[in-house]
């Protein structure tokens, strides 16, 4: 899951602008950090040969240096944030070879719900995505916030209740990644991580055809079910009843997660053992 | 009868709350039965509770933070450990409980440990340094620690009676809502930061008055010291920012307790526009904590350099441009939440535009040091610490303002080490700076030096292998908060991070035993000077500790650092110059009214968060009564007759006799 070992071009984007503005920093950062140390060590009161100057407590030279030293750096870094920011937002397609993969991600109370409505199929926990196309997630949150985060393809982004954020990415070499939300979301928040298996081209219709053969399915009464709050460990896969299913998440058809119920809610308040499956 | 309070509130079944509240209980108790049966209640009760001295309030507010800090201490001990454990396990905490720890340790750390200790250290020295006797509104400065207390004591309740918010350190909505939150976890989060918000709102309104209207003669504002001014910007920022705090947590209340829907999932409640004021608060907060340690940082650099601070004016420019623009940047905090391009360039830029000012006070203080005669006491070495440390901070933080950057970091163990390296490097380094710095001040011998060294190596070592491994966890992509975790590269540094918070645990050990040791040593360490480090500012100008008014006479300013100039002008005159008659010194009297008021304000808010609904009307009107009652004084002040000040003041002149006569030579 290193950050500077990016598998596609937003990653690389990205750790290529956290690199270099690194180094532009350290350009300053290190003479500065040697100029404590050593002006530290060269005034100590023990030192005969330093020169005291304790009137050396104005110089306009000086001033107009300290300024312009972290201006200049600011306004260098600004551009690299400027031009960073519209090349890589989340909201803007990047090209892949292909058709564009359409995935709708819903964050649930604790797991990550993937719906591919293109393809008729879902998935728990497991995001599979041709090496090379471009990926088009819509993502929302049948609860809590969460963020979806995949380190070694870049920007991570929210899923919020009632709301859409979009997100584009590419993963360009096939193999496993790991993915997993970045905002605490509860209890179960932990086992929120998911595996990205990035398959050749060819490969992924026949993953899709697979998958599409599964006995259980995703409609509005299994998606219910899967709104209870509770970690799940197995890897299920749906057929998609209805390619809708997202939208009715998103704009509140179904309503939102219901929390820990009010069968768990102790008088006193404090949780009762057990009154989720997390541990 | 007693709303959702009963037994099974008390953690029976989970051993290490209650243990650790018994054996905070048993303390408590030992203490107050120490105190009872030596008979130093009533002296307790007339010279500390019911003090209106701010020397004596900002010693309170100090001891607070003192004690607070182990507390969140303890927290960030127990989170390293379960985190370097819990590899492909459960570790030893379970979620539900780990939860709790790091929401407390987030809420203790700020709000009790941090807040405190700059507003205690600025109560202390602020009027010392502007040449005045108190305050400007001293009882109220009272009311404001009590009711710092007071959300104190609610959050160490909820260890033993219910819960604390597993919600993290701000509570997130929708998480923080009832359907998701039903316990009093929230509750007890939400109302100790309200009450407590109210005492460091007047803290704030207090100190912009004093530094507003209360100066001595000649203390023009470019007379003041940078403490001085960094106290007026950070309560500047306290006025204008904790409103803030109080609507939106005031809104998160409505929601919870009367279904309201500001920011629920249902009824058009929005979770972005918490995001938004919360961190339109949760931003300045930063700077409100940072700017009275940039200011201590001035003090102790210019002090042991024997230099005025370079580029003054420079400094007071930065020290406001912080404040204004600390306003201006809070959307850096969610940069993912899928704003524009647009948006998020903005506010990065302007994020970045703060590292200006604060750059330039690292170069002033830098070329501070130039050309002085280095003194490396142990608030030196904190100051020196602290602006290596700083500068690591201030990268990773303008690299945090990077969107592009910020998008791979956001909520990462990256940015967890970023914010510990800009608060415990830039805070706490300054916070231990002014303690070790003005403990002889408040109480009239210094603190051990060697064991003052001690604690600021292991902390300063301590620091950096606890949150090095940090930075690298997160550019492995490893999150925040995880109670557990299976990605097998994570493991080691969280081993070393545990190794590191070890070494911290020696420097805070080192730092109580130097209490301790110079406790004892007291005679040996005693300063009769009233100036111990050769100082350039006022509060050294009077005894240490110094007499209730302070000064005698309103001290004459008549340039920057007041108080190096006057020595230096009394070597060159002669040292006894024709005093003016002593005068009659009318000060404020002791009131227990914010004692009294942060009892009921106690029980008030215990019973919202049981929903006690008689208790909470109880509360209320004993809080208002305790107003009233106070509001119906006669007599508000009492009179220090002109001998008393004079058999005082001469005693302190003598012993400063010698000093004087020295001072210039330098």
């Amino acid at each position: 899951m290193n950050l500077l070992d990016p598998q596609g071009p937003v990653a690389a984007a990205n750790s290529t602008i956290l690199v270099d503005s690194v180094f532009i920093m350290l350009v300053i950062v290190v003479p500065t950090i040697f100029a404590i140390l050593g002006f530290a060590f060269w005034f100590r009161a023990s030192n005969p040969r330093a020169r005291y100057q304790p009137d050396f407590v104005y110089s306009g030279r000086v001033e107009m240096v300290v300024w312009a030293i972290p201006a200049l750096t600011v306004i260098l870094l600004g551009g690299v944030a400027w031009i960073g920011s519209h090349r890589l937002d989340p909201a803007a397609p990047v090209p892949g070879t292909g058709s564009p993969v359409r995935i709708q991600a819903v964050s649930l109370d604790w797991k990550w719900l993937f719906i591919y409505p293109d393809q008729r199929i879902a998935t728990i926990n497991t995001l599979t995505v041709p090496a090379g196309a471009e990926l088009n997630f819509q993502l929302t949150s049948s609860s809590v916030m969460n963020t979806f985060f995949i380190p070694q393809l870049g920007s991570m982004i929210y899923t919020m209740n009632g709301m859409v954020t979009k997100l584009n990415l590419r993963a360009d070499n096939e193999g496993q990644l790991k993915g997993l939300s970045a905002h605490f979301s509860g209890d179960g928040f932990p086992d929120m991580m998911f595996d990205v298996n990035v398959v050749s081209p060819l490969a992924f219709p026949d993953w899709v055809a697979a998958t599409a053969k599964s006995d259980t399915v995703l409609n509005e009464d299994s998606y219910r079910r899967l709104m209870q709050q509770g970690i799940e460990k197995g890897k299920p896969t749906y057929r998609l009843e209805d390619p809708r299913l997202f939208d009715l998440i998103a704009n509140q058809h179904i309503p939102p997660g219901p929390g820990p119920g009010p069968e768990l809610i102790s008088d006193a308040g404090r949780p009762h053992r057990g009154g989720h499956d997390a541990r | 009868m007693l709303g959702k309070l009963d037994w099974s509130a008390i953690p029976f079944d989970q051993p290490i709350p209650l243990i650790a509240g018994a054996i905070v209980l048993v303390a408590i108790l030992g203490v107050l039965s120490w105190v009872v049966v030596k008979g130093h209640l009533p002296y307790l009760w007339r010279e500390w509770i019911t003090s209106v001295d701010h020397k004596r309030i900002g010693v309170m507010y100090i001891l607070l933070a003192s004690v607070m800090l182990l507390r969140g201490g303890s927290d960030a001990i127990m989170m390293r450990i379960q985190q370097a454990v819990a590899y492909q396990s459960q570790g030893y905490l379970p979620p539900e409980h780990y939860n709790q720890i790091f929401s407390a340790h987030g809420t203790i750390m700020i709000f009790f440990v941090a807040m405190p200790f700059v507003i205690g250290l600025m109560n202390l020295i602020v009027p010392l340094q502007l040449g005045v006797r108190d305050v400007a509104f001293p009882t109220l400065n009272s009311v404001g620690f009590w009711l710092t207390a007071t959300g104190a004591l609610l959050v160490n309740l909820s260890l033993v009676v219910g819960e604390f918010a597993r919600t993290g350190w701000l509570a997130f909505p929708p998480l923080s809502e009832l359907s998701y939150s039903p316990g009093v976890g929230v509750d007890y989060y939400a109302w100790s930061l309200q009450i407590s918000g109210v005492g460091t709102l007047v803290a704030g309104i207090n100190l912009v008055t004093t530094v507003l209207k209360l100066r001595t003669k000649g203390m023009n504002y470019l007379r003041m010291p940078m403490f001085c001014w960094t106290t007026l910007a950070s309560n500047l920022l306290i006025v204008a920012a904790f409103p803030i705090l109080t609507a939106t947590l005031a809104m998160l209340l409505l929601d919870r307790y009367l279904g309201f829907h500001f920011f629920t999932n249902e009824a058009g409640g929005n979770v972005m526009m918490f995001m938004n004021l919360i961190w339109a608060w949760g931003h300045p907060e930063v700077y409100i904590l940072v700017l009275p340690a940039f200011g201590i940082f001035s003090e102790v650099v210019s002090t042991f350099s024997g230099k005025a601070l370079f580029g003054y004016r420079s400094m007071v420019l930065a020290t406001m441009a912080i404040c204004v623009i600390s306003f201006m940047v809070w959307l850096h905090h969610f940069f993912t939440m899928g704003a524009g391009p647009d948006v998020n360039a903005i506010f990065g830029i302007a994020s970045m535009i703060i590292a200006v000012p604060t750059g330039v006070k690292i170069y002033n203080w830098l070329f501070t040091m130039y050309g002085g005669r280095i003194r490396f006491a142990t608030p030196m070495l904190w100051s020196v610490g602290f602006m290596i440390t700083f500068i690591v901070g201030g990268l990773t933080g303008v690299l945090l303002a990077v969107p592009p950057a910020d998008f791979m970091l956001h909520n990462s163990m990256f940015l967890v080490a970023h914010f510990h390296n800009v608060i415990i490097g830039g805070v706490l380094f300054g916070a231990f700076a002014g303690f070790e710095y003005w403990f002889p001040k408040a109480f009239g011998f210094r603190l051990d030096e060697r064991w003052g060294k001690l604690a600021f190596w292991f902390t300063f070592l301590g620091f950096f292998i606890t949150f090095v491994p940090l930075y690298i966890a997160g550019m492995l992509g490893m999150t925040r908060r995880m109670q557990h975790y299976d990605v097998a590269a994570w493991r080691p540094w969280m081993i070393v991070a545990a190794i590191g918070m070890a070494v911290l645990t020696i420097g805070v050990i080192c730092q109580i035993v130097q209490i301790v040791v110079s406790i004892r040593n007291r005679e040996a360490l005693r300063d009769r000077t009233g100036d111990p480090w050769d100082g350039r500012s006022l509060e050294w100008a009077t005894s240490s500790p110094p007499p209730v008014f302070n000064f005698a006479f309103n001290p004459d300013v008549r340039g920057e650092d007041a108080y190096w100039d006057m020595k230096a002008r009394a070597q060159q005159q002669s040292l006894e110059r024709d005093r003016p008659e002593y005068q009659d010194i009318e000060m404020p009297r002791n009131s227990p009214t914010g004692f009294v008021c942060a009892f009921f304000a106690t029980i008030m808010g215990f019973a919202l968060i049981w929903h006690i609904w008689w208790m909470v009307i109880l509360g209320g009107l004993g809080a208002w009564a305790t107003f009233v009652v106070f509001a119906w004084r006669d007599h508000d002040e009492y009179v220090i007759p002109a001998e008393e000040v004079a058999a005082i003041d001469r005693v302190n002149l003598e012993e400063r006799g010698n000093l004087v006569s020295m001072a210039g030579t330098v």
